[in-house]
This record gives structure tokens, sequence and C-alpha cells, in this order.
């Protein structure tokens, strides 16, 4: 794993200030889908794992607080892209 | 004849003596020696044994890869065992001990492991071990035990002091040999930013140990010379003793300094090791490389060393390892061993050069025979060699061996991430990849061994480097120094012919003899023969034998060392000490304690504190007289059951909610409705996580029409926190809502009890009967005259209860007021053993119950949960499983018969049903003593439980074998109906 992340609001910092959610591609289904609808169970169990490129939910919980989405190869720990994930939620930032 | 000083010459300090001690016998020394070149000096060549067969070792190397001299140093706390005495620094009153032997060092019962030998071969352990199986926990485990490991720690504190810092560099050097150095001149001034770092006291790296002159001077001189400029330098941060262990993502380097490792006395001001994390720009990776033992019969022999390490204890510290001395060789080395050794008077036998036909050298009028060591001869000592020549067998009497394999670049950290060694067929070695993202490679750790091209390596590898920085790199001339390229090799993995033992790897004994069996074995692969053999797994981590140990499974399984490959390099590169791991995080450090802003109050009415997660929370206030922690906390219940009472809940998390859309937002993130909650009330919500479980819960007051304040519980206030944000920012962006968390800002005491209003309302200007201020009020109230507070009436107790928040500063003044105006009254202080005693007999519930497996209607809040909004987890709440009325729910009990002590943990059968899973009905989740009703109690999550009340079930604790009936009830023992609530 990168030992240090680009906050796109603090600079460059060490990776124990961030904590993981993981996969950022689960997206919420609208209110309106039935419970029953299978979106939900995937929106909620199913989580992507891969080898490679892996867009992931990092929290900078010791720092500014802020929901990034950190787009990094989980084999190589490359880091690609660490975006704010409120942009890419209201469509300011492409995902 | 063993090893001895030498009269004049060497690097060290003859005019400072140093004594020490080695098992208990005084020596002398210099300073500027090794505990292993004052060990030679003193005569020592056994100073060691074995793992497996505790043969007797000697010194091998004069460096980092030392196998054998593993020694126990210091006494009491400082007893640090197996540090290698080639790396440690002497110093006045050093006091060392050897391992591994019982009784003595010379004469060691384990010894006998060696006559056990081919009964003991590779892979026993997976076939002797085996049956009968039940001897496995009373006699093998016991027996592998105590035989594993070398030196045994200590068991006292430490004294010392550990420390860990970051720093940032443009250019990390890491060696500071001639190419390491010359790349950090270059780099420095070039005005780059520069860490030199390097595992030696002394920095120089070969040229400390060798007859070099570089600028007509002594190599020694030289280094020294341009250590001090670098030093001089304001951008220039110099590390000697200091060993670069790890190479971590984003070029972040982890280093190990020994700052106090060297001096009899550690100053308590400093620390003695020193933790570094160095993020670099770019590093030039300088290690050098390591010189290869032969593998020959009785090649473990003390007084075989390396060549290397012979012209080091020579050169540098003026030791002869012996007074006639073989030369072992595969490579031109040799020659330059026996050119140092004659030129200090020291006779060479012979150079035993294993190429058939090695052009002719300067062997310095010394013998040179072509063939190989067949064995080594002598008991304690060496005595002879058997040279085997063209068929003919030779003895020549010999005190020292100078063996000579070859080299190997050392490439540890330029492998650590993943990049795989390739073998280069011209080197006879394993290289690491030249192109690697933030590293370079220079000077012999890429294989360029000749002094004259290492300079130069130096100056153009750190001149690249900081070309890809955007810098220009000042223009560096290299050195003047005497041309010279004696390091051809030819590979040489072992000998032809072999009497007795050969090793490959030293520390754990692993022979040519076991590589072999390992590959028939079909353990072949180099990563199963490491582990099958155990070769290159001792703390030496396989520096020397590890290459040869490829090319003999090469042989045997008839590839190329190419193919057979390397096994995989891990940081550490050495053994790096748990302390400077741990840095000041021991003892009271390693984690922080919180204290609540009620802390002193706490104290002064002598609060016994008990930690929750970092909180010292205050659990109870016991009184003179009473004698146990039961006493105390049922006069505490009584009391605010009859009086009142005062209860530090500073702890609960406090989070500020701002914004056009704050009430959207709670809507939400609780199941339960906040949009219509009225200015100046409070609401008790519940937080669900997205599958519908309880997540957690707490009161949520609006203080304006776009402001609330939130409480969590205590243990999830960072968590709430956390998932606040993401709701806020990824789900739903839209809404306008602001917050901030605010726990640490307020002090917060509940004050409970039948005549709380009383005692509350002098110290509250504004008026708080239950008219003005009915329950779930919520205001912004002034204390003491002036304190801005805010006041809600809840209550976890079940009395009529208030919580006044005031900000922290003035938390210990308001307290104390509380407590004068509540001593007419009775008032006592309470802890969170009362408060937990209340909230059960209350039937409220906590992170017992609410454990994330239980939802709203489990617990009793059911149709609480709104139908009119999204929130999160409202789609999986509604699953089969979640709504199923055989859910586990929440009940009371109390013992059915005469009162028996119920206890959380215990589970629920149906009467006269056996223990069984199949038979489970649920758990006590929570359980005490209620002085109130005088007898114990429980709350308990129970199949189907709703249903229940008033039927008779077992309690069962399989633990302590205890069963009884108890009645099922609700989960209010006390005031079921909230009258007190609302008086």
């Amino acid at each position: 794993m990168a030992s240090l992340i680009a906050c796109p609001h603090c600079g460059i910092r060490p990776k124990e200030e961030f904590a993981i959610r993981g996969d950022a591609a689960p997206v919420r289904p609208a209110a309106d889908v039935p419970a029953s609808d299978d979106r939900w169970n995937a929106y909620v169990h199913l989580r992507g794992n891969p080898m490679g490129r892996h867009r992931e939910f990092w929290h900078h919980a010791a720092g500014c607080r802020r929901w990034l989405i950190v787009e990094r190869d989980t084999a190589t720990h490359a880091v690609f892209a660490v975006i704010d994930a409120q942009d890419v939620a209201l469509g300011r930032t492409a995902p | 004849m063993t090893a001895f000083r030498l009269k004049d010459g060497g690097l060290i300090d003859r005019n400072s003596r140093l004594r020490f001690t080695f098992d208990g016998r005084a020596m002398t020394a210099f300073a500027g020696d090794t505990l292993a070149s004052a060990l030679l000096a003193n005569g020592r060549m056994l100073v060691g044994r074995s793992f497996k067969y505790h043969r007797r070792r000697g010194i091998v190397t004069a460096g980092a890869a030392e196998p054998n001299a593993l020694v126990t140093v210091g006494t009491g706390g400082r007893r640090e065992p197996n540090t290698r005495a080639t790396m440690l620094e002497m110093f006045d009153g050093l006091v060392a001990e050897s391992q591994n032997r019982w009784p003595s060092l010379g004469f060691d019962i384990g010894a006998m492991n060696g006559l056990l030998s081919p009964m003991i071969a590779a892979g026993f352990y997976y076939k002797t071990f085996m049956w009968p199986a039940k001897f496995w926990e009373a006699v093998y485990e016991p027996l592998i035990r105590r035989a594993a490991g070398l030196g045994r720690a200590g068991y006292e504190r430490d004294p010392d002091r550990f420390e860990k810092c970051w720093a940032h560099c443009d250019l990390l050097v890491i060696g500071a040999g001639p190419t390491g150095l010359m790349a950090a001149l270059t780099a420095a001034w070039s005005g780059a930013r520069i860490i030199v770092a390097d595992e030696q006291a002394r920095l120089g790296g070969a040229l400390v140990n060798e007859r070099e002159v570089v600028d007509e001077a002594a190599g020694s001189a030289w280094a020294d010379g341009v250590a001090a400029e670098l030093a001089s330098m304001p951008n220039v941060t110099m590390l000697p003793r200091t060993t670069v262990f790890g190479w971590y993502d984003s070029n972040v380097f982890g280093a190990v300094e020994r700052v106090q490792k060297h001096v009899a006395e550690p100053s308590p001001k400093r620390a003695v090791e020193r933790l570094w994390r160095i993020a670099a720009k770019r590093a030039v990776l300088a290690t050098g490389a390591e010189e290869r033992p032969l593998v020959f019969g009785g090649n473990d022999r003390p007084g075989v060393m390396l060549g290397g390490a012979v012209r080091a204890y020579l050169n540098r510290f003026a030791v002869a390892p012996g007074a006639r001395v073989a030369i072992a060789t595969s490579s031109d080395a040799g020659y330059r061993t026996a050119q140092d050794l004659a030129s200090r008077g020291v006779e060479v036998a012979a150079v035993v050069d294993v190429r058939a036909e090695a052009a002719p050298r300067d062997a310095a009028g010394a013998r040179v025979v072509s063939g190989e060591i067949v064995a080594t001869l002598g008991r304690r000592k060496l005595r002879a060699i058997e040279v085997s020549n063209a068929g003919k067998r030779e003895r020549i009497t010999v005190d020292a061996v100078a063996m000579s394999g070859g080299y190997s670049p050392i490439i540890h950290l330029a492998c650590q991430r993943g990049a795989k060694p390739s073998w280069d067929e011209r080197l006879n070695a394993f290289v690491a990849p030249a192109t690697q993202e933030g590293l370079s490679i220079a000077g012999s750790a890429a294989g360029i061994y000749a002094l004259a091209q290492c300079l130069q390596d130096g100056i153009d590898k750190a001149s690249a480097a900081l070309r890809l920085l955007g810098r220009t790199p000042a223009a560096v001339t290299r050195p003047a120094v005497e041309p010279r390229d004696d390091t051809s090799s030819a590979p040489s993995w072992r000998v032809g012919q072999v009497r007795g033992k050969a090793f490959v790897d030293f520390q754990n004994d692993v022979t040519i003899d076991d590589l072999g069996l390992a590959v028939r074995e079909g353990y072949g692969h180099v990563e199963l023969a490491k582990r099958y053999t155990t070769t290159g797994m001792a703390t030496d981590q396989g520096k020397l034998g590890n290459i040869n140990a490829a090319g003999i499974i090469a042989a045997a399984r008839g590839k190329s060392i190419a193919e057979v490959g390397t096994t995989t390099f891990r940081p550490f590169y050495t053994p790096v000490s748990f302390g400077a791991l741990a840095g000041a995080h021991r003892g009271k450090h390693f984690a922080p304690v919180r204290r609540s802003p009620l802390h002193r109050w706490a104290e002064k009415h002598g609060a016994s504190f008990v930690e929750a997660g970092l909180w010292h929370r205050s659990a109870y206030f016991p009184r003179a007289g009473e004698t146990s922690w039961r006493e105390s906390v049922d006069r505490e219940v009584l009391n605010v059951r009859r009086n009142a009472g005062l209860c530090d809940v500073s702890t609960l998390g406090k989070i500020e909610i701002f914004g056009p859309d704050a009430a959207a937002f709670l809507d939400k993130v609780y199941c339960n409705g906040f949009a219509k909650l009225p200015v100046g009330k409070a609401r008790y919500g519940l937080m669900l996580r997205e599958d519908g479980f309880v997540f957690d819960d707490g009161t949520t007051s609006r203080l304006g029409a776009e402001h609330f304040l939130m409480t969590t519980t205590t243990a999830l206030a960072g968590p709430v926190m956390a998932h606040l944000d993401f709701c806020a920012q990824v789900l739903w962006p839209q809404l306008d809502v602001r917050f901030a968390s605010v726990s640490d800002q307020w002090a917060q005491m509940a004050v409970a009890g039948p005549k709380a209003r009383v005692i509350l309302q002098e110290v509250i200007a504004q008026d708080i009967s239950n008219q003005a201020f009915p329950f779930l009020g919520a205001a912004a109230v002034t204390a003491l005259g002036s304190i801005g507070a805010r006041l809600f009436r809840i209550s976890y107790s079940g009395e009529l209860a208030y919580e006044l928040a005031v900000p922290a500063r003035h938390g210990n003044a308001v307290a104390d007021a509380i407590m004068r105006a509540g001593e007419p009254h009775g008032i006592c202080a309470y802890g969170t053993e009362a408060m937990g005693v209340m909230r059960i007999e209350k039937g409220h519930v906590t992170h017992a119950e609410i454990n994330g497996t239980v939802t709203p209607d489990d617990i009793g809040f059911g149709r609480m949960v709104s139908n009119a909004k999204d929130f999160v987890g409202r789609a999986m709440l509604r699953r089969e499983g979640l709504v199923a009325d055989d859910r586990l729910q929440l009940v009371g009990l109390k013992a059915a018969g005469d009162d028996r002590r119920i206890r959380a943990g215990a589970h629920l059968l149906a009467r006269d049903a056996p223990a069984s899973t199949a038979n489970d009905q649920g758990h006590i989740t929570s359980a005490c003593y209620s002085p109130i009703l005088g007898h114990h109690i429980g709350l308990a999550m129970l199949k189907g439980g709703r249903r229940r009340h008033g039927e008779q079930i077992t309690v069962w604790d399989g633990l302590r074998g205890e069963g009884f009936d108890a009645i099922v009830g609700p989960p209010a023992f006390v005031d079921p109906e909230n009258a007190r609530l609302h008086v």
C-alpha cells in the first residue's frame, strides 16, 4: 500500500491518517427502489476486490475529514488519482 | 597459534585502552575496535555455537552479514541477545556472553547433536515428531521450545528510551563507501537536500578496510575528509550507525539509527535507538557487495574467515587472523589478501585457487596451488588443511584460512517491493533491475567493483538523479586512484570433493547434503528448499549462503542458477530491535489517555476510575467504611432514586449540526423522524446501518431552526462522526448541512433524582419548573450567573433528570456549585456503575444490547421507525429475516424462586430442555443487583420474548455449571409507566 497519499486538500500525507472503507463502485439505489430489488443486495453486500486497478473510498480521518476516492493498483500499489468523493457524487468530477 | 594484534598500524587508538569481559573473562581492547576485532586480538577464535549441531564457531566476517559471532550484550534491562560482535563498537565496560551452549562455550552438551546428525538432517522435524500423537503436547513441543532460539532475552524492563521520526529529502544516499560518498558529494554541491545513511560508525565502506590510495591519501583519510565536508554543509544530514532496512511504497525508507549503543552509560536525555521514516524524492543505493564463502569440508572451523574480513581485521584493526594463513579462492581477490598479509609480515602458506587455469597473479611470493580444500583439521582450533591438487592430496599446516568465493551485490532493498533479481552471467551474481522508479543502484551494488569506476558511478548516478529532480548537477571530478581490478572470479558453489560437513548456511547448520536431500525429496524449488532445510532462515537471512545454496540446488536439479532464482527479499535487511519499532509507545504511552473535563471533580470525590476505550471514567465513589464496590454502587443508586446524584457524562459524543437542510439530513441518518422536532426539544434517535441493524443511539436536540446538537454513545463517537461525513459528502451531497464534533468542548453532567430540579434551579438563572421546562426540553441557559450553558431534560436513570452542558473549562466549578447546592438535599456523586444499574432497572439499552445484530423492533422501538421517509437501513430492515416474529427480543428477567445472581453471557433454554445449540433461546445481555428491588435482575434477548412475559425459562451458564429458572417480564423494572419523568 502506498506510504504517502496526496490528499487534494491537505497535500502529501502519511497513510496512517486515512481510514479505508473499500470499493467505491456501489451506488446507493434511489429511495423508491423496493427492498426486494437485487440492487439493494448488491449495494449493501457485494464489493469488488480486484487484483489491479481499483477505486476505493478513503476517509482523511486525521486530516480534513473529507471522503476521497483513491484510484490505485492493488498489486503494484501505484496510486493513479485521489479526488474528493463529493465532487464525484455531485457530478463535478468525472468518476 | 591464534589470531593476534600486530605491533603497529590500524585505525585504532592504542592510547585509549578499554576493558571488557567475554563469558566473564576480563580482556582489553582499543578504542576503534569492534567486539569481534577485540576478541580476535585476544586470541579468541571460538566465539559461539551453531544452532542445530552446536558446533564450535568463530568469526567469519567483519560486517553485517556475520552468521556465527552472535553474543548477548549488556546486563539487567539492557541485556540484548543475538548481537553481531562484528557490528558492536567496543566501549569501556562492555559485558558480552556467548550463546547456545551449556554448561560452557568450550564444553557444550548440545554438541552431541552433531553425533546424531544422520538422524536430524533437513526435514527431520517433519518426519520425527509425527507419532505417537499424544506425545506432541507432552514431549515434543516442550523439547522443541527449549531447543529453539539462540540467545535469551532478559525479563527486566529496558531502562532506555527509543524514538521515531520522519525525515524528507531530495536524495537519500544509502551506504557511504566510495560510491556513496561521491554520490553524496555531487548532490550536496548541487544544493540538493540530502541524507546520507551508513550502518558503520566510520564512513568510507571498503576504503576503511582496504589499503587504497585516493587523491594521494590513504583511502580512510580521504573518506574522513569527505565525511567531514558533508557534515559541515547545511543541506546535508549525516546518519552514521544507521541501517536502512526497508524500501516501502511512495519511496519511503525505513532506517534505524543506533544513537547510543556504543557507549557504556547511555544518556537518559537521548534515545538509544531512533527509527527513521525517510520520504525521499530519489535514492541512490550504494550498499556495496558481499563476499561469498567457499563451500568445502570443515569450512566452519574457527579460523576460517572471508578474505575481505581478514583484510579488514589486518588493515583497520591491526589484527592478524593467525601466524600462517592459507587462502582459498575462486576470485582474484584472494591474491589481494595474500599481498596484504605479506605486507604485514604474516606468512601465507598457500593460495589455493579453485580455478583450473588461473592466470598468473601476484601472490606476494606465496605458493599458488591450483586445487581445492577437501577438509580442515584440528579439534579446538584449525591446525591444517587438506588440499587436493591434480589428483594428489596434500596436508598443509595453517592456523587460518581466508576464503574468497566472488561477490554478490547487496540488492536487498532494491528487491523488497516486488522486483525480481536476475542472474548476470558476466558477474556470476544476481543483480536488481537497474531502472526502478525513485531508486538508482550504484557502484558494487550494481556489480561495478573497481574503485575508480565506483567513484565515477557515484558521480554519474547522483547526477542523473539530480537531473530527474530538475536540478543541474555540479561538475565533480573523480579523485585519482591507482588503476587495479582484481575482482574477477569464476563461479564455485561448492568444491568437488568433500570430507566431513561442508556448510552452506553456517548459523542454521545447512550442509551440501541437506540441500541434496531436499531436492531428492521433492523440495527443490528454491522457496521450498529454504523452508525444508532452513537455509537462509537464520538471523543473517542467508546473506552469505543463499547464492551458494541456489548454485548447489541448481546443480542437483540439473538446471541453471538463473532458472532456480533466489528467495524473496523482504524487510528487514538486518534485525531491528522491538524497542526501536515500539519507539515511545510503551507502558503508559502505549495509548493516549482521555480524561473528562470533570476528572478533577471526580478525583476530589474519591472516584475509582475505569478504563473505557481511551477514557478514564469515574466508575463509583467509595466512602469510608464501604468494603466493596457493590456497597458503594448500591448506596449511590438508592440515593439517586431517593434524593439526587450527579454523574459525569462528558464522554458522550457531541456533534453540532447546522444548515438549512440539517433536519432533512437527520431524517436520513436516523430511522425515526426529526424534521418535525420543535425548537427547544430533545428526541431519542436510533441510527441504523445500511444492512438494517442498529448502529448507535442517542438524543438529538433542536437548538434552532437550522441548528441541532446530536449526542452519540461514548464508544461510537468517532465512527458516528465518520458515518455522518460519508452521508453528507457521498450519499446526500446536495443537502446544505455542516457539522463539527464538540465532544471535548463541553463538560456534561447528569443531575438525577427527585430533588434534581430544586438543586439545579439554584445554579440556573432560567425557570426550570415542569411547566416552563417539561420532559424532553432543550435550551440554552445561564449557569452560575454568567456561564453560557445548555440544559436538556432527558433521563437515562428513569428519575426526574437533567443533563447540563457547560464549556469544558467551567466544568469543575459548575459541578462543585451543584454539589454545594445539593448538599442539604443529600446529593451524591455517582459513577458509571450506578448509572449502569439504573439503566438496567429502567430497561434502557447500551451496546451490550445493540451489538450489531438487533433491529429497532428487537429492542422495542419498532413503532418508532418511520414509514414516511428514506433513511439509512430502511430497505434492508424489511428483509424477511429482520421482521420474523421469532427474532430475539428484549425482555427483563429475575430468578423464579430465591434470588440468584444472573450473569451476562448466560444462555436461555426452555425449562428442562437439555443445553444444546438447537435448544438455545437467547442470552443475558446485561445483569446487576437492583438495590431498589432487593434482588438481581437481568436484561436478555429472548426468542419471541415479547410474547412470553410471565413464562418461566432456564438460565444456563455453562462456564460456571449453573442453571436455574427465571421469570420473563418487560425490560423496565422501575417506573414502567414513566410517571417519574413527567413530574
